[in-house]
């Protein structure tokens, strides 16, 4: 695609393109010098601080995988809970009678546009107030309820928009076929939107994982995040070094599942069974956010 | 029944919000944009680079980038991005930047895909009556991109207000910090959500509606 | 076939994902499962060094020793003991829902506080106090904290009395935890960590930062740290006889020194059962 935009290079292009290369190299590098040759002065890159997490399996045992547990714990129960409630609010979406129609996307367009963290807060306070679940627990109730009400309007559309994406055709022969409307939707719409969704639902964990550390810093769920601050207790307030560590850990993990989820689009993109309808990452991302206003 | 919002900046907190939405929204359009050309661009480092910063970036939680925001570059590196000794601005300024860099990695991925939707004839031909690469960009390719990522875009900004809350983690005073203040000092829980709830519906959903209809108004007609 | 493979592949991502998450909820769920069986569960701070820190090998801090001589005195081993984190928002609701049989978590006894759980204690006298770099000759009264820039926890006490009456003034930063202010109180982007003496002393008496810091000594509260029990219950009284005896064997003495010693921290002597200093 890129080399749509300029030509082959002659001499001259190839002359500025030196020079571009050697003055962002050296910004680049006057930048990085800088932040090393600060953090160096100012004692945050001595050995001791960072010793922790490279000599010694403690600092990952005691505190970064009960961590890392927890925030997995959270995504995951977030997705298994918020998918089936998903797809019933997109499948509600598409319904024809207007009363179902209607509530739905009322419900998908208000949790989609509050943020996951205000819904995190309303969430601890609720539990706290009227249940009975266990201090301990609090916090993941209120992160897994913010996830699951936030991303089930987010998988709603992609839901929809997995069906809608599907060509014309395949409902049409269903119906020419005799098969009624729910038969329709279970036996030819559901499995192959749900192919189709695939990537895009994998991107969403992504947003998911990502999401989960709010927890950790604002409501005191002892997640990834949250470890590192216990662990800089007691490492000499190695804080620089344990949040380097942690977020090390979270690109390594989501870039793990950006990967996966683009070689998932590309795998369901070549494939000859499918209708060619694949949803990708990047629609997630812009579904992430919701195009608003389809009432 | 609202008494409790007597005690509270509640205006205060949401100028708070948009101002940071609004800040951060020019920002990162400006880096998405610039980050957009090195990734589309013939400079190969600028590629890499462009490349690697969306991937990175995308991938850490927005609470990771302003906590370092804060901790790094501020605490540790004595950034105070102008704001003097007064750490209400210098926090309110971090979690702009820390906004900024975050989302213009949104912003990037939209433009690029904004820049896909263009036929390649046009670059062919621009290129065809001799305009150099900038120019190919800047006069062609990005007026179009730009027309046909409204809506990605849209849905980048309604993401970046729902973010704004993240600076609550810096202790930078906006709706999410008061209403979790408002929570543990006064008994009216589920008043004071449907307030915040209502908060946000306003600011993101007319957002929605007229950037959509915007959207369809520029789209380049094919 | 391909498109098996691929929902193959998706569905191993998701079980190892829900393996890796089982096997924790497994070993918390045999953990708070005891309490009937022989078992205290005790609740305590696990980001406090020199009051309550999760370490490697386990807990260590002020608090701890405290709290697990308590226990043995009420009959449990070390082993038997089980902790919980409690932070100090959950402390009234963990002890009224009986999540835990005590708390010692730099827990001080206040009216409001009383109304809901009971004390036993105090078994320390601690006061607001802030820490400051050694060689700061800016702060040397409480006054000077009003041109200052302070560090705190979010939604802590001490944070919430410097801005109410104690330095209206100053600057607040506030973070998750209390290591985050260090770095910029070394760095000087922080002028003041602000917070009870003795969590200050766990601090600077940490190796790292021996002779980098230096307490304010300027007692800005009294706070009581007592052990928090449901309402009505018996163990106060046993839990007060623990702590007197604790002082009077010289434990008490050997837990302050073990933890709060390299931190030139003077330390109040041990306060008797009731005695609360307002």
């Amino acid at each position: 695609m890129s080399s749509i935009l300029y030509d082959a290079q002659g001499p001259r292009a190839k002359r500025r393109n030196v020079i571009f290369t050697v003055v962002f190299v050296v910004v680049l590098a006057a930048l990085l010098w800088w932040v090393f040759s600060t953090l160096d002065e100012k004692g945050q890159l001595e050995w001791a601080l960072w010793k922790p997490f490279f000599t010694g399996t403690e600092a990952w045992s005691t505190y970064i995988w009960p961590g890392l547990q927890n925030t997995l714990k959270a995504a995951v129960l977030a997705v298994v809970i918020a998918l089936p409630l998903g797809a019933a609010l997109g499948i509600a979406r598409l319904s024809d009678h207007r009363w179902v129609r209607v509530p739905a996307a009322v419900v998908v367009e208000f949790f989609r546009s509050i943020p996951v963290l205000v819904l995190m807060i309303f969430g601890l306070a609720l539990f706290a107030e009227y249940t009975n679940v266990s201090s301990d627990d609090r916090p993941l109730y209120a992160v897994v309820t913010g996830l699951v009400l936030y991303n089930a309007s987010v998988l709603a559309e992609i839901v929809r928009s997995g069906i809608l994406a599907l060509p014309k055709g395949q409902a049409e022969g269903a119906m020419a076929i005799g098969l009624r409307k729910g038969q329709v939707m279970r036996l030819i719409l559901l499995p192959q939107a749900v192919t189709a969704m695939l990537p895009a639902i994998v991107s969403q964990l992504v947003v998911i994982l990502k999401d989960t550390a709010l927890g950790g810093a604002i409501l005191t769920f002892p997640e990834l995040l949250a470890s590192a601050n216990t662990m800089s207790g007691y490492y000499g307030a190695n804080v620089i070094a344990s949040y380097t560590v942690v977020a090390v850990i979270y690109i390594a993990l989501n870039f793990a599942l950006t990967s996966f989820a683009s070689w998932l689009e590309r795998r369901l993109r070549r494939g000859k069974k499918s209708t060619g309808a694949v949803l990708s990452a990047d629609d997630v991302e812009t579904a992430d956010a919701g195009a608003v206003g389809k009432l | 029944m609202f008494d409790f919002l007597q005690d509270y900046d509640l205006a205060g907190a949401v100028w708070t919000t948009v101002q940071l939405a609004v800040l951060s929204a020019v920002g990162s359009l400006i880096w998405g944009t610039l980050l957009a050309a090195m990734r589309v661009g013939p400079v190969p480092l600028m590629r890499g680079f462009g490349t690697a910063y969306v991937n990175i970036v995308r991938n850490i939680p927005l609470t990771v980038i302003i906590l370092f925001a804060s901790l790094g570059l501020n605490q540790t590196l004595g950034v105070t991005l102008g704001g003097g000794n007064d750490f209400e601005t210098i926090n309110f300024r971090l979690a702009v930047l820390g906004l900024i860099l975050y989302t213009s990695s949104f912003v990037c991925e939209a433009l690029r895909s904004g820049i896909n939707t263009v036929p390649v004839g046009q670059a062919e031909a621009a290129r065809a009556l001799g305009l150099s690469f900038g120019q190919v960009l800047r006069l062609v390719v990005l007026p179009q991109a730009f027309r046909s990522s409204v809506v990605p875009l849209a849905n980048v900004l309604i993401a970046l207000i729902k973010n704004t809350t993240v600076a609550a983690a810096i202790g930078v005073a906006e709706t999410a910090l008061l209403m979790k203040e408002m929570i543990e000092n006064e008994a009216q829980l589920l008043l004071i959500s449907a307030v915040i709830a209502l908060v946000f519906v306003v600011l993101t959903l007319p957002t929605g509606l007229i950037l959509g209809w915007v959207g369809k108004k520029v789209a380049v007609k094919r | 076939m391909k498109l098996r493979k691929v929902s193959a592949a998706s569905a191993a991502v998701l079980a190892l994902a829900l393996a890796a998450t089982a096997c924790g909820g497994d070993d918390k769920d045999s953990g708070s499962s005891g309490g009937d069986s022989k078992k205290v569960t005790i609740g305590i701070k696990f980001d406090q060094p020199g009051l309550g820190q999760k370490t490697p090998d386990g807990y260590a801090g002020f608090d701890v020793d405290v709290a697990t001589y308590v226990a043995k005195k009420l009959g449990y081993t070390e082993d038997q003991i089980e902790w919980k984190e409690s932070k100090s928002a959950d402390r009234e609701t963990m002890l009224q829902r009986g999540d835990v049989d005590f708390i010692a978590a730099t827990y001080s006894i206040t009216p409001e506080r009383s109304e809901k759980v009971d004390f036993a204690g105090p078994y320390l006298l601690a006061h607001q106090d802030v820490l400051l770099r050694a060689d700061d000759d800016k702060i040397k009264s409480p006054e000077d904290l009003n041109n200052a820039k302070l560090c705190s926890v979010t939604g802590s006490t001490s944070a919430q009395n410097i801005k109410d009456k104690l330095a209206p003034k100053a600057q607040l930063q506030p973070y998750p935890t209390y290591s985050a202010c260090l770095p910029g109180l070394q760095n000087g982007a922080i002028d003041a960590l602000t917070t009870d003496d003795s969590i200050l002393a766990g601090y600077a008496s940490q190796a790292q930062f021996k002779g980098k810091f230096k307490l304010g000594g300027f007692k800005l509260t009294n706070e009581n740290y007592g052990i928090g029990v449901k309402k009505g219950s018996d163990l106060k009284n046993k839990i007060n006889d623990a702590l007197e005896a604790m002082v009077a064997d010289g434990a008490w003495d050997k837990a302050v020194k073990d933890n709060f010693g390299p931190a030139n921290y003077k330390n109040e002597p041990a306060p008797k059962i009731g005695d609360i200093k307002s």
